[in-house]
């Protein structure tokens, strides 16, 4: 505790870099898996290939990633660039399972609605089934989110910068201080990381906060 | 394609297998750590998810206790924990439950949580005391989620238990740090290229034991669903919601399905 309160500018360096490289992913990864994920819904074998590649991506333990992706792609070993890289494919296949199911999970009378007043396919999609399939995409950003800030931590065993060097520096200078200090810093970047998506989540979502999901639902069963 | 080809020959020769500090020794270790802390981690998140799904009391707890664990750094832990309780195999099963307990228990919550309410009722109904709900209808049904939990945090785990060598401990994570530490790089990528053999048949094997869980027929039409699914169940209430009062064919006022046919 007495070491963080000691050392907060270097807290804060290290906090940005650990936030470059554990959010940057985050927003390119949700740039590439909404519109692949929206563009394969339909498409039943893209679909099935999209999910079973995301799924073998996904099971690549990242610290191995990190060491094996300069091989395949022209970037210098420990460089942040793996990184970066790594963890985006790690977001992208997790939301891109995501996007369709939450696709699939719109009301057909929803979706008919939207037809009937005059929706072409491509602005139904982005006007009225997105809008839809939030609370699932913000799901699955709060975890990698979450999930990508643990394992920048991981990644200054190999070298990587970050919040996680003061795990291994205090480490081999036996102060376990430095290390709780590490674990504090790191845990409150998460729930603070966290509890921002969650917010940005119920701000893009006002009729569930108005309880439009039940009034919806009631809907459905009427119609149906 | 130089280092990969260095790697490849290492892999390949029957020297570096055998040994204390051999491929074979280290994947033993490996798996040793995977194993007890996906174990233990099993042991308090399962009975956990169970009653909170059963009783529909402390829903609350558990999505605010997954978030929190999941916050907690792994190699924090780790290093915190060889430096307080020295090297062992507590620290690595401490550090790797962190990771391990989430995803359980929110398969085994969602899993129980949301099994049909009807078939619940009618179990009650016969005269089934709550244990037996418990035990007979909500866990079969709730089987494929629970595996499906237990998949993912044997994933994390054994991805993660590469962390364990940086604390003086065995494992594959040996190869990664030592080749990196030494800058012997083709060393690193066996590290690398074990793990991910050894994750990917470890989630061939729980996606094999996922897909024979479901109950009933449906699974031979259903091909084994994609990993953190549970997890984002979880917090996406309002769309499984969604889902389940626009299933096709059959709303809450029909006539039971059972008496019609």
């Amino acid at each position: 505790m007495r070491y963080l309160l000691t050392h907060l500018d270097d807290a804060w360096a290290l906090t940005l870099i650990h936030l470059r490289l554990s959010l940057i992913p985050v927003v390119i990864g949700l740039a590439i898996a909404v519109p692949l994920g929206a563009l394969v819904q339909r498409a039943t074998v893209l679909r099935r290939l999209t999910t079973v590649t995301a799924s073998i991506v996904f099971t690549i333990p990242s610290l191995a990633l990190f060491v094996v992706l300069p091989l395949i792609i022209p970037t210098r070993i420990l460089d942040e660039a793996n990184v970066i890289i790594a963890l985006t494919l790690y977001t992208a296949a997790l939301l891109v399972r995501a996007v369709p199911e939450a696709l699939d999970a719109v009301p057909a009378p929803v979706r008919d609605a939207a037809t009937a007043v005059g929706y072409r396919p491509f602005t139904r999609v982005l006007k009225v089934e997105l809008p839809l399939s939030i609370p699932v995409l913000v799901a699955g950003l709060r975890v990698v989110a979450v999930t990508n800030i643990s394992m920048v931590a991981v990644g200054s065993v190999i070298g990587i910068g970050g919040l996680g060097t003061w795990f291994t520096e205090g480490y081999q200078a036996n102060k376990s201080d430095q290390i709780v200090a590490g674990i504090l810093a790191i845990f409150v970047l998460a729930i603070v990381i966290d509890t921002l998506i969650m917010l940005a989540g119920r701000w893009l979502t006002p009729w569930i906060r108005a309880g439009g999901s039940a009034r919806g639902t009631a809907l459905v069963q009427g119609e149906a | 394609m130089n280092f990969l080809q260095q790697a490849l020959s290492y892999i390949f020769s029957a020297d570096n297998w055998g040994g204390t500090a051999g491929l074979a020794a280290r994947i033993g270790e490996h798996l040793q750590y995977t194993v007890v802390a996906v174990v233990v981690s099993a042991l308090i998140a399962i009975p956990i998810g169970l009653i909170v799904g059963h009783t529909g009391r402390g829903t609350f707890v558990v999505v605010t206790g997954v978030n929190a664990l999941r916050a907690l750094p792994t190699l924090g832990v780790l290093l915190l924990g060889v430096l307080l309780w020295g090297l062992g195999l507590v620290p690595p099963t401490v550090a790797l439950m962190l990771l391990g307990i989430p995803p359980l228990l929110a398969g085994t919550y969602a899993g129980i949580a949301n099994v049909d309410r009807a078939v619940v009722d009618a179990a009650r109904s016969m005269g089934m005391t709550e244990a037996r709900v418990l035990l007979r209808v909500e866990v079969p049904n709730a089987l494929p989620l629970i595996l499906g939990g237990l998949r993912t945090a044997t994933l994390q785990v054994v991805a993660t238990a590469t962390v364990a060598a940086y604390a003086s401990l065995g494992g594959l994570g040996r190869y990664l740090i030592d080749g990196i530490k030494v800058r012997q790089f083709h060393i690193a990528l066996v590290g690398a290229l074990m793990v991910t053999a050894l994750a990917l048949v470890l989630d061939a094997v729980l996606a094999a034991a996922v897909w024979a869980s479901a109950p009933g027929s449906g699974r031979l039409r259903r091909m084994p669903q994609p990993l953190l699914d549970d997890e984002v169940i979880i917090d996406a209430g309002a769309a499984t919601r969604m889902r389940r009062t626009c299933a096709p064919g059959r709303q809450r006022g029909d006539p039971s399905l059972t008496v019609d046919r």
